[in-house]
């Protein structure tokens, strides 16, 4: 870490968590393959990669539930090998899926997962109060928590997370399975959080996702970091500007690649469509219009991180 | 408060929503088998002359009825220690939000157990009170029958919690109970006296910690207990108690920290 610190003149603040060579294995096959990162203060900072990543897995170190195979973690200066339970105290987790007590009502949720922080009752309603009001439950608090929509638990796992006023709260792909509606509501909330400065690590294969939320993220592949920066650093640097798609009718594309490869800083072939890479999209699609090849559609857009994504990890499908 | 507590906190809060499902197997079945076979049974039995012997002189309901107390203290403690063990891994996924806080996995094995030791005990001092005013009680030692049928709880509790933490399915759960508590409960001495099998299966018999819980509530209740006898059965299911909790310490770590 002396290294990393030593790049970062006039950052004074430690970070909140870092990893060296973080290393997991189970048997035979490694999970998470010798990753370095630095989580900062304040920060929303994001794991991004398919599934199989090794995103979980990192996750569950970070939570300390998980001892590492090799390499070296600290978190809130701590190790979590020997003090896993003090930094578990000051973290918030919100699990892949949720881990409710379906039977208990709302509220009672919040207050019994704050007993496990070592809270009385008298620090805890006030708290609990607070917490339904963020996340909207405030008029569900009596009933019971199994009826409750996808995104409604969501929340509440989230508010549950929050009762120990963590320092850091680590999301594991906090949005999957929601409708657009409860993610909207949902990025919301965490944007509130950020805002309170409350550090967030977190993990999804959404793109918008992560640009919406995350500072800063890693793309992770087959247990290593493929790429790390901001989402518009690496937009830069793994992406052209623009991309332009061509859609051509089918089996057509594959022909028309050779027509239009001297356009673009790279092209990619799909069964039904082109995708042109390039500084200027307007420009490319304004020759393709003069060479008369007259594709079905055409559509000029920004580079995205999915854009990034897709050329870091491939397009192979991964289940 | 023991960091183990808040986990025994948590399950009896959950508990108390749900209590009503369990009424039936904890507090209904024992009764309704002690009236009819302590009472209905024993009416029949008691008329034989060989049954008279063979029990001492004493009523069947004197002999079953504390059997029955032991057999509970062990229905009570294993469906505690499987299918809830195996829903807050998988299902719920309690055990999962514990450790998400200073919870060690120490603590969730210990809390948990501590809080199917105090379902047992009420489970175990609810019949006694039963089989009391049925009259089936004529021993002070009968009061020694309570720590006596939660410590044959915790020998089948503390080796199962451990079994059913490492489970992927339910299936097997099937076998613990049709092949393990079912022939235990018809076989440990509960109905008739062991005297009434065969010496192979007898001593079979002998080995269980079934038999070892229903002897040692029945001398309990019945006064004829001695120093030697209860000491011996106290040993081996606590000796099992203590070797359930070593495998258990294991099976958490190995499942739950991974």
């Amino acid at each position: 870490m002396r290294r990393q610190s030593a790049s970062k003149v006039g950052v004074a603040e430690p970070a909140m968590i870092s990893a060296r060579a973080l290393t997991k294995r189970f048997g035979q096959f490694t999970a998470v393959d010798g990753v370095d990162f630095e989580v900062r203060s304040g920060e929303a900072f994001g794991f991004l990669g398919p599934n199989g990543a090794g995103k979980s897995s990192t996750m569950r170190m970070i939570a300390c539930v998980s001892p590492p195979s090799g390499g070296a973690l600290r978190i809130l200066g701590l190790d979590p090998t020997i003090d896993g339970a003090a930094i578990r105290a000051r973290l918030g987790v919100v699990p892949q899926d949720d881990t409710l007590d379906l039977e208990l009502p709302v509220w009672e949720n919040l207050y019994v997962y704050g007993r496990y922080f070592g809270l009385s009752k008298r620090q805890l309603l006030p708290r609990i109060e607070r917490l339904l009001d963020f996340a909207q439950l405030t008029e569900r608090a009596g009933d019971r928590v199994e009826p409750l929509s996808g995104g409604m638990k969501r929340r509440l796992t989230i508010a549950r997370a929050l009762i120990n006023e963590p320092s850091i709260l680590l999301l594991d792909e906090p949005t999957t399975g929601l409708d657009p509606q409860a993610r909207h509501v949902l990025w919301d909330r965490l944007y509130r959080l950020k805002a309170e400065g409350v550090t967030l690590v977190l993990t999804t294969h959404y793109m918008d996702e992560a640009e919406q939320l995350c500072d800063r993220l890693v793309v992770m592949d087959g247990g290593r970091i493929a790429a790390e920066g901001s989402p518009r650093e690496l937009i830069a640097r793994h992406a052209s500007r623009d991309v332009v798609e061509l859609r051509f009718g089918p089996g057509e594309s594959a022909a028309m690649a050779d027509k239009v490869a001297d356009l673009a800083d790279r092209i990619e072939v799909l069964p039904d469509r082109l995708l042109l890479s390039s500084g200027d999209g307007d420009a490319v699609a304004e020759e393709v219009h003069a060479r008369h090849l007259e594709p079905a559609a055409v559509l000029v857009r920004r580079s995205s991180l999915e854009d990034v994504f897709l050329r870091l990890t491939g397009r192979r499908l991964l289940d | 408060m023991l960091p183990a507590l808040r986990t025994t906190e948590h399950l009896w809060r959950a508990y108390r929503r749900t209590w009503r499902g369990t009424v039936m197997t904890t507090f209904l079945n024992p009764v309704l088998y002690l009236a009819a076979l302590g009472v209905g049974l024993g009416r029949f039995v008691d008329r034989g002359h060989h049954a008279a012997v063979a029990l001492g002189g004493a009523s069947y309901l004197d002999f079953v009825g504390p059997g029955l107390l032991a057999v509970t203290a062990m229905q009570v403690a294993v469906g505690e220690s499987t299918f809830p063990v195996m829903g807050a891994v998988k299902w719920q996924k309690t055990y999962a939000a514990m450790l998400a806080t200073p919870q060690r996995v120490g603590d969730v094995l210990a809390g948990h157990v501590t809080w199917i030791a105090a379902r047992v005990a009420t489970a175990v001092a609810a019949y006694l009170a039963v089989v009391a005013a049925f009259g089936a009680l004529h021993s002070p030692l009968a009061v020694l029958a309570l720590p006596a049928g939660v410590l044959t709880g915790m020998a089948f509790s503390l080796p199962l919690v451990g079994y059913s933490v490492r489970l992927d399915t339910e299936q097997s759960f099937n076998v613990v109970y049709r092949l393990g508590m079912i022939p235990l409960f018809l076989f440990s001495a509960t109905f008739f006296p062991l005297s009434s099998l065969p010496v192979g299966l007898r001593v079979v018999a002998y080995a269980t910690p079934l038999w070892h819980g229903v002897d040692l509530c029945r001398t309990l209740a019945d006064g004829t207990a001695t120093w030697g006898r209860s000491l011996l059965h106290v040993a081996y299911l606590a000796g099992l108690a203590a070797l359930g909790a070593l495998s258990a310490a294991r099976a958490y770590t190995g499942r739950l920290r991974t």
